[in-house]
C-alpha cells in the first residue's frame, strides 16, 4: 500500500440550490440533496436547516465540534430517525415516510460510530450479511438446499473475499467479527457497508482510535474504493488531517446547524469555523 | 348496580393484593434488571409461616403477619445473596433461569414441609362486615383491610424511595449501577434492601391473599405471582405508581370479566387486556419509552 | 481438511441422534431397557423437537419466549382430532400415515397461530416480548380448556363451552381429549427429530439464517444493511412454532387422553430450563440437555419425595457453576484440559456449556 496521498485540490464548483460539487460530477445527478433538513426532540432543535448537496463521486467531510449534531445528520439521511423538517432527496428521490431498510435499498449505507458489529458471527457472515438484498433465494430454498441455494451461496462467498481483499482481510474470514482488533473492526465495518452496494457510503469517525500508519491507510483506502466503485462518500471526523487530506467538499455545523461549507483551504481560512473550534484547527 | 358495585369493589380488593406483589417485582426488576420468578412462591412462604404461627403456635394474627415478614424479608436476602449476587454480571436469561431454579426449590421445600393437602387458612381479620344497600352488599373486613394496606404501603413506599437517603440510593442504583458505585452507593446492600422491601411486602401479600382466598398449597403463589407481574409489566415495570394501577386493574378486569364474560375465561381476559395495552402503550402504562442511542 | 465450525457442529447433532436411536433400537429389542425408560423414549423426542425449536427463537433469533408450550397445546390438539377424524369419517386404517398426516396438521395449525400470535408480538422487544408470549401460552391454554369437538360422520363439530355435541366427544373441555388412539411410536419420534435438525441447521447456514443472527446481534446495524428485522424475526418465531405443533402432536398421539393443562407455563419453562442448561444457540447442547433432563426425574426415583428438590438444587448449581465468572474460569480450565486431549472436540462459543 505504497499509494500517493491524493492531495491535488478538486475543482469545486457552485451547483444549483446554493452547494457546491467537484466539476467532474457536472455531468450526473448529485446522489444527495437535503432542503431545510432538521429534527427537534422534545423541542430541542438538534438540527436545523441543513442544505448539502453531494456529487455522484464526491469525498464530503462533516465536521464541527463535540455534539454539533453529525451523528444525528446520519441518522436522519438513514432514516434512523424521522426528519421533523424538510427533504432528503437520494438519487433524485425523496425519501420521505422511508425506513431505514428502504433506505439502504435506495443505495444508503453507513458505518457507526460506536462499531456495531454482528460480533457473533464471522468475518466473512458480516459481510454476507451486508450482500443479502443482492442474494435472492429463500427460506424454502436455503432449508431444503435446492440448485439456487450452493450456486449463489459460491457467488456470495466470492464476492465477500473480494471485497474483503480491498482492506487484505480476505486471510479473516473466518474470525469471529467480535474478536478482531479495533482497527480491523472498523475496516470491517466499511467492507459490510460497501457489499450494500450503495451510491452513497456514510462513514462515521472512521479513523477513531487508529494510529496514523492506519489512518493514513485508511485515506488512501477511502479514495480507492471511491475511485474502484464510482460513488460519493461522507464521513464524519475529528482527525483534521483526514478530513482536509482527502475531503472534496466540506460541511461544519454547529449547534445543529451549518456555519460554513468550502474546499479544505476556504474552511481552514473561515473565521466562524476557527472561533468555533477555538483554534483547534490549527492541529491540522 | 349493586352486584357491580359488589365485583368492583371485589376486584378493587384482589387488585389490592396484585398491586402489593407488582411492587416487589417492580422494584427488583427496577433496580437488578431481572424477572424474580421466584417472587410468588415468597408470597406461598409468607402465607405458610403466618398460618403456621396461628394455628400451631396460636399467637395472634398480628405478631404471625410480623413473624411471615421477617421470615420472608431473610429469606429473599438469603436468595438474592446466594443465587443471584454471583450471576450480577452473567446473561439475564441465566439469572432468569437461577430464578426459576429458586421457584422449584421453594415449592418443593413447602411440598415437603407442609405436604401437598391444601391447609385451610383462617381469615387473619376477623372484625365485622359492612353492610349496605339494606344487606344486599356487604363488605368484608379482609376487603377493606386489604385495600387500606395497599394505599399505606403505596404512600409509604412513594416518601420512602423519594424522601430517604436510602430511597434515593436504590433510585440512583436503577438508574445506573456503574454511577452509583462511583459516588460511593453500596451497590450490593442497596440491592439486598430492595429484596428484603420486596419480601416484606410478599408477606402481606400473602397473608391478604390467603385471607381472601383460604387454601393454602405449595402452588399458592404461582399463578398470583405470575399475573402480579403481568401487573407490573401493564402499569410500567420500574415505576412504583405503576405497579399499583395496573395491580388494581388487573383486579378489576379479571373480577369483572369472570362475573360477566365468561367465568373459565377471566385469566385469558386479563392477559388479552394486558397484550392489547402493550400493542398501544409499549412501555406499559406509565412507563417511560427508552430511545435506543444510535 | 479442515470443516467449518457449522459444518462439525451439524455433524455432531446428526451423530448424537442417531447413536443414540440404534443404541436404543437395541436396547428394546434385546429387552435390556427398563420398563420406566422405555416408556419415556416417546417423551423425549418430542422434548428434544421442543427444545431444538425454542433455541432457534432463543439462541438463534435473541427473543425469550415463554409461550412455547402453547404451541405445543395447539398441535397436540390438532393431532388428536384429526387422527381421530381420519380414522372415523375417512376410515384410515394405517395408524404410520395417521400419525404422519396428524404431525403435518398439528405443524401447520400451530404454524398459522404463529403467525397470528407473531404479528402483535414481535413489535415489542427484550422482556415485554417474554412477558407476552407468556401471556399468549396462557391465553390458548384457557382458551383450549373451553373447547368442545365431535367427530359426527364426517363431520367435525365445534363448540365453545357447550358439551352437548352430536356425534362422538373427542375432546371435551376441561377434561382433555377422549378415546384418541395411541399410535405415536419411537421411530416417527426420531424422524421427527432428524426433520427438525434438517430444518434448524440448515436454515441457520442460509441467508435467510444469517439474516434472523444479524438482527439477533445488532438490529439497527441489520436494518441499515437492508435487513427487514420484523420479517426474520418473525420467520424464526414461525418456525419454531410449526416444529413445537408436530412435537405437539406427537405428544398428544402418545395417550389416549390428555388435558389442556399439560402445555401450563411449567412446560414452556421446562423447555427453556433445557435450551439455556444446553448453551444458549447450541443445538446438540439442546438435543442432550433434553434427553438427560427429561430422564433425570426417573434416575432420581430413588430419592423419592426429595427428586423435585434435587432437581431444583442442581439446577441452580449448574446456572451458578457455569455463568458465575469465578467458578467459570475454574470450569474453562478443565475444558481446555480435556480439549487438549480431543482436538477436534471444539464447542461453539457463548454460553455452551
Amino acid at each position: 500500500m505504497s499509494e500517493v496521498r491524493r492531495r491535488q485540490p478538486t475543482k469545486m464548483v457552485p451547483a444549483p440550490s446554493q452547494g457546491i460539487i467537484p466539476e467532474r460530477d457536472l455531468y450526473s445527478a448529485p446522489v444527495l440533496e437535503t432542503r431545510h433538513l432538521g429534527i427537534e426532540f422534545g423541542g430541542l432543535k438538534a438540527v436545523e436547516d441543513f442544505n448539502l448537496i453531494i456529487g455522484k463521486t464526491e469525498i464530503a467531510g462533516l465536521i464541527g465540534p463535540n455534539g454539533a449534531g453529525k451523528t444525528t445528520v446520519f441518522n436522519l439521511l438513514t432514516k434512523v430517525y424521522q426528519p421533523t423538517m424538510g427533504t432528503v432527496l437520494l438519487n433524485g428521490r425523496d425519501t420521505a415516510g422511508m425506513n431505514t431498510v428502504q433506505a439502504n435499498k435506495l443505495g444508503i449505507a453507513r458505518t457507526f460510530q460506536n462499531i456495531r458489529l454482528f460480533g457473533n458471527m464471522t468475518v466473512e457472515d458480516n459481510v454476507r450479511i451486508g450482500l443479502h438484498n443482492q442474494v435472492k433465494y429463500g427460506m424454502f430454498t436455503g432449508i431444503f438446499r435446492l440448485p439456487g441455494y450452493w450456486k449463489q451461496e459460491k457467488a456470495q462467498h466470492e464476492k465477500a473475499l473480494e471485497l474483503l481483499s480491498i482492506f487484505d482481510m480476505q486471510d479473516m474470514a473466518g474470525y469471529q467479527a467480535g474478536s478482531l482488533p479495533y482497527g480491523a473492526q472498523r475496516r470491517l465495518e466499511i467492507v459490510r457497508a460497501l457489499a450494500t452496494n450503495p451510491s452513497l457510503l456514510l462513514l462515521d469517525e472512521p479513523a477513531a482510535g487508529m494510529n496514523p500508519h492506519e489512518t493514513e491507510e485508511l485515506m488512501n483506502n477511502i479514495i480507492r474504493i471511491r475511485d474502484r466503485f464510482q460513488i460519493a462518500i461522507m464521513l464524519i471526523e475529528h482527525d483534521m488531517n483526514l478530513v482536509m487530506g482527502i475531503c472534496e467538499g466540506i460541511c461544519v455545523l454547529n449547534y445543529g446547524r451549518i456555519i460554513a461549507k468550502g474546499t479544505a483551504d476556504e474552511i481552514q481560512n473561515n473565521p466562524v469555523v476557527i472561533e468555533a473550534y477555538l483554534g483547534k484547527k490549527k492541529e491540522g | 348496580m349493586v352486584a357491580f358495585l359488589r365485583f368492583l369493589i371485589n376486584g378493587i380488593s384482589l387488585g389490592s393484593v396484585y398491586a402489593i406483589i407488582a411492587l416487589g417485582y417492580t422494584m427488583v426488576y427496577g433496580i437488578a434488571k431481572m424477572l424474580n420468578f421466584a417472587h410468588g412462591d415468597v408470597i406461598m412462604v409468607g402465607a405458610y409461616i403466618a398460618f403456621c404461627a396461628m394455628a400451631y403456635l396460636s399467637l395472634p394474627p398480628l405478631v404471625a403477619v410480623l413473624l411471615a415478614m421477617v421470615v420472608c424479608t431473610a429469606l429473599g436476602v438469603v436468595i438474592e445473596g446466594l443465587a443471584y449476587r454471583p450471576l450480577r454480571q452473567a446473561a439475564s436469561l441465566a439469572v432468569l433461569i437461577t430464578a426459576i431454579g429458586v421457584s422449584y426449590f421453594l415449592q418443593n421445600a413447602a411440598l415437603l414441609i407442609w405436604g401437598s393437602n391444601p391447609k385451610i387458612f383462617d381469615s387473619v381479620f376477623s372484625v365485622g362486615t359492612i353492610r349496605l344497600f339494606e344487606g344486599e352488599l356487604t363488605i368484608t373486613s379482609e376487603t377493606i383491610l386489604t385495600i387500606a394496606a395497599n394505599i399505606v404501603i403505596m404512600i409509604a413506599l412513594t416518601l420512602f424511595t423519594g424522601q430517604t437517603k436510602l430511597g434515593k440510593a436504590m433510585r440512583a442504583v436503577s438508574e445506573d449501577k456503574g454511577a452509583a458505585e462511583l459516588m460511593g452507593i453500596n451497590v450490593n446492600r442497596t440491592i439486598s434492601l430492595t429484596f428484603a422491601i420486596g419480601s416484606a411486602l410478599a408477606a402481606i401479600a400473602g397473608v391478604l391473599l390467603c385471607s381472601a382466598y383460604p387454601t393454602l398449597m405449595p402452588t399458592t403463589g404461582s399463578m398470583p405471582g405470575i399475573k402480579a407481574f403481568t401487573a407490573a409489566v401493564f402499569g410500567g415495570i420500574g415505576s412504583i405508581p405503576g405497579a399499583m394501577i395496573g395491580g388494581i386493574l388487573l383486579g378489576v378486569i379479571e373480577i369483572l370479566g369472570k362475573a360477566y364474560i365468561s367465568t373459565e375465561l377471566g385469566d385469558a381476559l386479563v392477559f388479552a387486556v394486558l397484550i392489547i395495552v402493550l400493542l398501544f402503550k409499549p412501555a406499559g402504562l406509565l412507563g417511560k419509552p427508552v430511545r435506543e442511542k444510535v | 481438511m479442515k470443516l467449518k465450525k457449522s459444518t462439525v457442529n451439524a455433524l455432531i447433532s446428526y451423530g448424537i441422534v442417531i447413536v443414540a436411536f440404534i443404541v436404543c433400537q437395541y436396547l428394546i429389542a434385546s429387552k435390556a431397557m427398563p420398563r420406566t425408560l422405555k416408556g419415556q423414549m416417546i417423551p423425549i423426542c418430542v422434548y428434544i423437537v421442543m427444545a431444538v425449536s425454542l433455541n432457534l427463537v432463543v439462541g438463534i433469533s435473541g427473543e425469550l419466549s415463554l409461550g412455547h408450550a402453547g404451541f405445543m397445546s395447539i398441535g397436540a390438539f390438532t393431532g388428536a382430532i384429526a387422527s381421530t377424524w381420519l380414522l372415523n369419517a375417512l376410515g384410515l386404517e394405517s395408524a404410520l400415515a395417521r400419525l404422519i398426516i396428524s404431525i403435518v396438521a398439528g405443524g401447520v395449525m400451530a404454524g398459522v397461530f404463529g403467525v397470528l400470535i407473531g404479528i402483535p408480538v414481535l413489535r415489542l422487544r427484550g422482556d415485554y416480548l417474554a412477558i407476552v408470549t407468556l401471556a399468549f401460552g396462557e391465553i390458548i391454554r384457557n382458551v383450549v380448556n373451553c373447547l368442545y369437538f365431535s367427530v359426527d360422520g364426517m363431520r367435525l363439530n365445534i363448540s365453545f363451552n357447550n358439551p352437548n355435541l352430536a356425534g362422538t366427544i373427542i375432546v371435551n373441555g376441561p377434561a382433555g381429549t377422549k378415546g384418541i388412539k395411541a399410535i405415536s411410536t419411537f421411530p416417527v419420534g426420531f424422524a421427527l427429530i432428524i426433520f427438525t435438525l434438517f430444518v434448524v441447521l440448515n436454515l441457520v447456514n442460509s441467508r435467510s439464517g444469517r439474516a434472523i443472527m444479524a438482527t439477533r446481534d445488532n438490529r439497527i446495524a441489520a436494518e441499515a444493511m437492508g435487513i427487514n428485522v420484523t420479517k426474520y424475526k418473525m420467520m424464526a418465531f414461525v418456525t419454531s412454532a410449526v416444529l413445537a405443533g408436530m412435537a405437539g402432536a406427537l405428544y398428544g398421539l402418545n395417550f389416549s387422553t390428555f388435558t389442556a393443562a399439560k402445555f401450563k407455563f411449567d412446560t414452556s419453562i421446562l423447555v427453556l430450563v433445557f435450551v439455556v442448561l444446553g448453551g444458549i444457540g447450541n443445538i446438540w447442547g439442546s438435543i442432550i440437555a433434553a434427553a438427560l433432563l427429561t430422564i433425570l426425574p426417573e434416575l432420581l426415583r430413588a430419592f423419592a419425595d426429595y427428586r423435585m428438590l434435587i432437581y431444583a438444587i442442581v439446577l441452580i448449581l449448574v446456572m451458578l457453576a457455569t455463568n458465575n465468572p469465578m467458578l467459570r474460569s475454574v470450569f474453562d480450565r478443565l475444558l481446555r484440559v480435556f480439549r487438549r486431549r480431543s482436538p477436534g472436540a471444539e464447542m461453539k462459543g457463548g454460553a455452551a456449556q
